[in-house]
């Protein structure tokens, strides 16, 4: 099963329309991921990165092109279907962490566990096994989320991204509000998410942070000009 | 999602806000306290008002003079000033079917002194029978009797505020003289209190013998008012119409649309009274009603800033899987919560005040429950419509802005 895609992506095109005016942000991209594999795409602002990232991420469609996540169709779903796939296939680590302030940690981290109808126990002990996955020990559970720093924080987002055991987890410049020195620690937790097998797809304009996986796609003007492996970083063999 | 979490998420969004979340809704307590308080003075007024016309007697009619009209002229005097009732119209209604007691009074209100004190009320003359007829009854001493309306005497029975106010209270009037306009009459009696308050003080009152009225103070032979008891409930009707027939024919009167005087019977006076009151009650609640609707658009304004500032965190939700029905729950919940604790807090204040007026302002007010149902429901009829537009704009966020937002 390991030879199965994770994600298909054939000729994905992404035009917005503004007036008369026609944008064409992603102009027929086409690739491969195999499940268990850790992926960059990387990429200047303005080069359509983002939007990739928003179709892989289930929160956009594309104009056309096929998508097919973990065997399934998303290129033309509604807007609830979306919020169904993002629900169950995709984990999401952003930036800006987007945590709920006023709540403790492991609440933050059961949040798709609600969504998802899971019981109040069982929601307890998976959110308290993606922190430690995620490196943050018990001590801090039941911390509210403003009292943390920021490499915590990004660490109870990447267990929230986990909790759900997800098909993918997207990262969508995970290291842009960290130190450098922190922003090193979340890469290694995202390397030792891969060294379990998980799928991680991290997007990034910094090729420091895209040397981090195993394979970067470089995206511009809405093509990827190249799609290499990073040898040294290869765990499992494409 | 399970609906006990929905319930969680909902609770959690308004208490970490609680100063916001309170002033909202403090709206709608105020709303809801307010139609409870006002609709409790109206009930309160309107039932007072039906217990002192209870007050006056039981299956009663009265017979009051008509308006007069001299002949041949059209020009109409107030009802009631005309003279057309006498002692003899009411010895006639005596054998009328259907009626039990027939009690005439003659009244005006006099000067009336005593010792040093003196006060201004209402003196009725009439006949022992209106004791029955309008329920009266004797504390001490007793009432008139027949011989002495027949001999004129100058007796007086007095009512329990009256004593009050010439002998002052706890004072056995029975015995002590007073002068009615300079004639002087022995009390005789003082009757029980019946509690009646403002209109028309039943406890206010000096009742004399009609002919010693006649006699001494208002001179003639007119009546102001016929008292009539009937037999029972269902007796009433026909006792009015017998009563009107008899009265039309000993007046020569052929036409009763030209009747010279008017029988009115208990039900309809209390009807009289509690259109007006129902008409202010109507007026207090749209007061009341307004400040309710002002509270919900005040749960809409902080609804619709609450869905701005927590565009970022609906965009979380989305991004995690909300679906857009979880997103209006969650908000149309909050919304709902808010106008329905703030309407349960507003039932206990609009209690509170409904209770401090009228123990420290002696304003009689009634809670009746279904103003306490209604306020509760239209509160919440008031999240729901309120807040189902704030819900429904965050739901149709795009994830995509909405997470970007600043």
């Amino acid at each position: 099963m390991s030879h199965a895609p994770m994600i298909e992506i054939k000729d994905i095109v992404k035009d917005y329309v503004n007036g008369d005016e026609t944008t064409h942000v992603l102009k027929g991209v086409s690739f491969s991921i195999k499940k268990g594999e850790f992926v960059a795409i990387m990429g200047p602002s303005g080069s359509g990165k983002s939007t990739l990232m928003h179709i892989i991420g289930a929160l956009d469609v594309s104009t056309s092109g096929s998508y097919t996540l973990d065997g399934q169709d998303v290129s033309s779903l509604e807007p609830d279907e979306l919020a169904r796939i993002r629900k169950q296939k995709i984990g999401f680590v952003f930036q800006a962490f987007h945590l709920l302030p006023r709540a403790t940690v492991l609440r933050n981290v059961e949040l798709p566990l609600i969504y998802s109808g899971i019981d109040r126990e069982e929601r307890a002990r998976r959110a308290g096994e993606a922190l430690i996955a995620a490196g943050l020990d018990e001590s801090r559970h039941e911390h509210l989320s403003n009292q943390l720093s920021g490499g915590q924080m990004q660490r109870v987002a990447i267990a929230r991204a986990l909790v759900n055991d997800p098909a993918i987890i997207l990262a969508d410049e995970p290291t842009g509000n960290l130190d450098s020195k922190t922003g090193d620690l979340v890469l290694d937790t995202f390397q030792a998410l891969h060294r379990q097998g998980r799928t991680v797809v991290l997007i990034t304009h910094e090729p420091y942070v895209a040397s981090h996986a195993e394979r970067t796609l470089l995206v511009r003007d809405g093509l990827i000009v190249e799609d290499r492996l990073n040898t040294d970083k290869v765990t499992h063999g494409p | 999602m399970r609906t006990a979490d929905l319930l969680e998420e909902i609770y959690l969004g308004i208490s970490s806000n609680k100063v916001r979340s309170g002033l909202t809704m403090l709206g709608i307590v105020i709303g809801v306290a307010s139609v409870i308080a006002m609709l409790s003075v109206g009930e309160g007024s309107k039932a007072q008002i039906e217990s002192n016309i209870q007050s006056i007697g039981s299956n009663l009619l009265m017979v009051m003079p008509g308006m007069q009209r001299g002949i041949g002229s059209a020009v109409s005097s107030g009802r009631g000033s005309a003279q057309t009732l006498t002692r003899e119209d009411a010895d006639a209604l005596q054998t009328a079917d259907g009626v039990l007691a027939v009690a005439p009074d003659s009244s005006r209100r006099f000067q009336i002194t005593a010792k040093g004190t003196n006060t201004n009320t209402q003196v009725v003359g009439t006949t022992p029978q209106y004791q029955t007829v309008r329920s009266i009854s004797v504390d001490s001493g007793t009432f008139f009797s027949d011989p002495q309306v027949t001999s004129r005497s100058k007796v007086a029975v007095i009512g329990p505020t009256t004593r009050g106010d010439l002998f002052g209270e706890d004072v056995n009037p029975v015995g002590q003289q007073i002068r009615i306009n300079g004639v002087i009459f022995t009390v005789i009696g003082m009757t029980v209190a019946k509690g009646g308050s403002g209109f028309s003080n039943q406890d206010d009152m000096v009742y004399i013998p009609i002919t010693a009225m006649s006699a001494y103070l208002n001179g003639g032979d007119t009546v102001s008012t016929i008292s009539i008891q009937a037999i029972d409930q269902e007796s009433m009707a026909s006792a009015q119409a017998n009563v009107t027939e008899i009265l039309l024919d000993r007046h020569n009167i052929s036409d009763a649309a030209s009747a010279d005087f008017s029988v009115m019977n208990q039900s309809d006076i209390a009807s009289a009274a509690s259109s007006v009151t129902n008409t202010m009650t109507l007026l207090l609640a749209a007061i009341a009603g307004i400040s309710l609707l002002v509270g919900g658009i005040g749960i809409m304004n902080m609804m619709l800033t609450n869905v701005t500032e927590r565009t970022r965190e609906i965009g979380l939700r989305q991004a995690i899987g909300a679906e857009k029905g979880e997103i209006v729950g969650q908000f149309l919940g909050e919304a709902i919560l808010l106008t329905v604790f703030g309407g349960a807090i507003g039932i206990l204040v609009g209690y509170s005040i409904s209770f401090a007026l009228s123990r420290f302002m002696s304003l009689s007010t009634q809670v009746a429950w279904s103003s306490v149902g209604m306020a509760f429901g239209v509160s919440a009829i008031i999240g729901l419509v309120f807040g189902y537009y704030p819900a429904r704009r965050a739901s149709r966020l795009n994830p995509i802005e909405a997470l970007r937002y600043e």
